[in-house]
């Protein structure tokens, strides 16, 4: 557990955010993320994030999932229980296509969810920190993650001057966290300052 | 400014001219060593390279129109900056319809039974399966249903562009954008209703699964009907890659161009999933009279074929178009639509040659001859037809939607 001091910024419009995020991005602070209630088309680019590689894992996946069948099928058929179906000779792959093709899809499927949620660092019983409640209704949530360098008072007067409604300063644990927020007061020791704009 | 005029360029003359001028010697060529032989293995030859031709290049011209109606029907905005492009391809319909007509006319009335087994009466007469499928598979309902088919796409065709072109004379405003919709929207569902009853059904069976009269299959049309999908796709994404190469159409972008290669790499899934969903049931059920289709498709003199058609428009594609890179690579999806017109060309001669030619077919100077007059005749009316409206439909109500597109 890594607690890391952060400076959250809401806003309500998406079109104050992106000059935010350009402004702050210039400025040198580094943004965490920027939660949304929905998907903003170009956010990602403007925040400079990579493309994922969630797809890449899912072809893996999938290139598994076919050796797996064709082998185990294989295997079975024309070795360890070797049967007459209809005349058809024991390997015959076009029988097998479909089962080929749905381990491919089940493997590509749960493999890329799995991953999904390991790179969200998302499990059952695993608690995430809200930064606002808000970002699942209707604000958008900037979170600047502040560095030993970074002068917390000026990265709130420079949010706020940016645009944002409200501007706050959180501790919180980011990553995995087996517990529960509302019990674990350990994580919320230091208050949180609340400056309105 | 926008260049709305589309100015054909020489080099595209000198092709056009240069593909019209081979295709028309090899067509005359072959009318009088093939059409006027005595031999009629060279007349079936003849007849049934036409056909292959006529037919497949009206699919695939037809199927942009179907391109054109199923986003209107979605209510996609995308594709509005290069709509006018499958609508040029689509105004070629009318000029295969006559010819596909024609050939028609002279394979049924000429009594070529070897391409059509079903118009030889006293065959059909001695022919149980034959006489079951009478009511069919006969001229009167061929000729009939033919007619009404090709007059609707053309009529409906005709009336969705000219809908299109309305935008042109000037600004709209909101509410007479809805009505303009609406008014899509409504001959859009009439073109895909009415395609769905030809195309996606009984046109495949009268005028290619019949050249096989004894054997049928439910998949047919759909798997015709999505390999003259692809073709359209490609052709679309071959003029889109033309002419932004010529300096048109500048709010075109990748990001177009990525979705009509999702577009490619989706349907050419689809289309090996209905081939091998045809195949699949034959194989395994193994009765005589349905694995005859296959017999010397798979085992035969067509084997290569049959592999080579599977090999260029399921496995390239799907490796080669797999990525996000390669889809928004102009070199790459126009090498992949050049390789899946042809692709599926050869997926249409697979479907239409073993029937009337048997073990002995050929692939020779005058299917090649035919294939460039056809082509030659594509990109001449495309090309004319793309001079004639604005490139690019500035008061289309989703105009704006589609400029700010992004994947």
């Amino acid at each position: 557990m890594t607690i890391k001091k952060f400076v959250v910024g809401c806003f309500d419009d998406e079109d104050v955010l992106f000059p935010a995020v350009r402004k702050i991005r210039k400025a040198g602070y580094k943004i965490q993320d920027v939660y949304t209630p929905f998907p903003l088309h170009g956010l990602d680019k403007e925040l400079g994030m990579r493309d994922t590689s969630l797809h890449t894992v899912g072809f893996i996946y999938a290139l598994t999932g076919l050796t797996t069948a064709l082998g185990f099928i294989s295997w079975i058929l024309t070795m360890d229980w070797v049967q007459n179906y209809g005349g058809k000779p024991h390997f015959s792959l076009a029988a097998w296509i479909p089962i080929m093709f749905e381990l491919t899809v089940l493997f590509s499927g749960v493999g890329m969810t799995l991953t999904f949620c390991y790179l969200c660092q998302l499990a059952p019983f695993v608690k995430k920190h809200h930064f606002h409640p808000g970002a699942t209704d209707d604000k958008f949530v900037m979170v600047i993650e502040c560095t030993s360098n970074t002068n917390v008072q000026e990265a709130e007067a420079f949010l706020a001057a940016s645009g944002a409604k409200e501007v706050n300063t959180q501790m919180a644990e980011t990553g995995w966290w087996l517990g529960r927020y509302d019990m674990d007061r350990k994580l919320f020791e230091t208050k949180t300052d609340v400056v309105t704009a | 400014m926008i260049k709305q005029q589309f100015e054909v360029p020489g080099k595209y003359k000198k092709w056009t001219y240069g593909l019209l001028a081979v295709g028309l010697v090899a067509f005359l060529a072959g009318i009088f060593l093939l059409g006027l032989s005595d031999d009629s293995h060279d007349k079936t030859r003849f007849w049934s390279g036409l056909l292959l031709n006529s037919l497949y290049f009206l699919m695939i011209c037809n199927a942009c129109m179907f391109f054109i109606a199923i986003n209107i029907l979605g209510h996609s905005s995308w594709q509005t900056t290069f709509r006018r492009i499958p609508e040029a391809i689509s105004a070629v319909v009318p000029v295969f319809a006559v010819i596909s007509l024609i050939v028609f006319i002279a394979i049924i009335f000429g009594h070529h039974h070897h391409i059509y087994h079903w118009i030889d009466k006293e065959a059909v007469a001695n022919d149980k399966i034959l006489s079951w499928k009478k009511g069919f598979l006969n001229p009167t309902f061929f000729f009939v249903w033919t007619v009404i088919t090709l007059g609707v796409w053309i009529l409906v065709g005709r009336k969705l562009r000219q809908l299109s072109v309305q935008t042109d004379a000037g600004e709209i405003t909101g509410e007479e954008a809805r009505r303009y919709i609406w008014n899509n929207t409504v001959w859009a569902g009439i073109f895909v209703v009415f395609f769905a009853l030809t195309t996606g059904s009984t046109i495949p069976w009268l005028w290619l699964m019949s050249i096989d009269a004894h054997w049928y299959s439910t998949m047919y049309s759909w798997y015709t009907f999505m390999s003259s999908f692809v073709g359209g796709l490609s052709l679309i994404a071959l003029f889109v890659v033309f002419l932004k190469n010529q300096g048109y159409l500048e709010h075109t972008t990748k990001e177009q161009l990525h979705d009509i290669g999702k577009y490619i790499f989706a349907f050419s899934i689809f289309w090996a999933y209905l081939w091998f969903s045809q195949f699949m049931l034959i194989w395994y059920a193994n009765i005589p009279e349905e694995t005859v289709y296959f017999k010397p498709r798979l085992q035969g003199a067509y084997s290569a074929i049959f592999w080579i058609n599977f090999i260029i428009n399921f496995i390239a594609p799907i490796l080669i178009l797999m990525t996000r890179g390669s889809k928004r690579n102009y070199t790459i999806v126009t090498y992949m639509a050049v390789v899946l017109v042809f692709g599926h060309w050869l997926d249409f001669y697979q479907m239409v040659m073993p029937g009337p030619m048997g073990d002995h077919y050929s692939l020779g100077w005058f299917e090649w001859g035919t294939l460039a007059l056809f082509i030659g005749l594509l990109m001449f009316f495309t090309g004319r037809a793309l001079t004639k409206a604005n490139l690019v439909p500035v008061h289309h109500p989703y105009f704006k939607e589609s400029l700010i597109h992004h994947t």
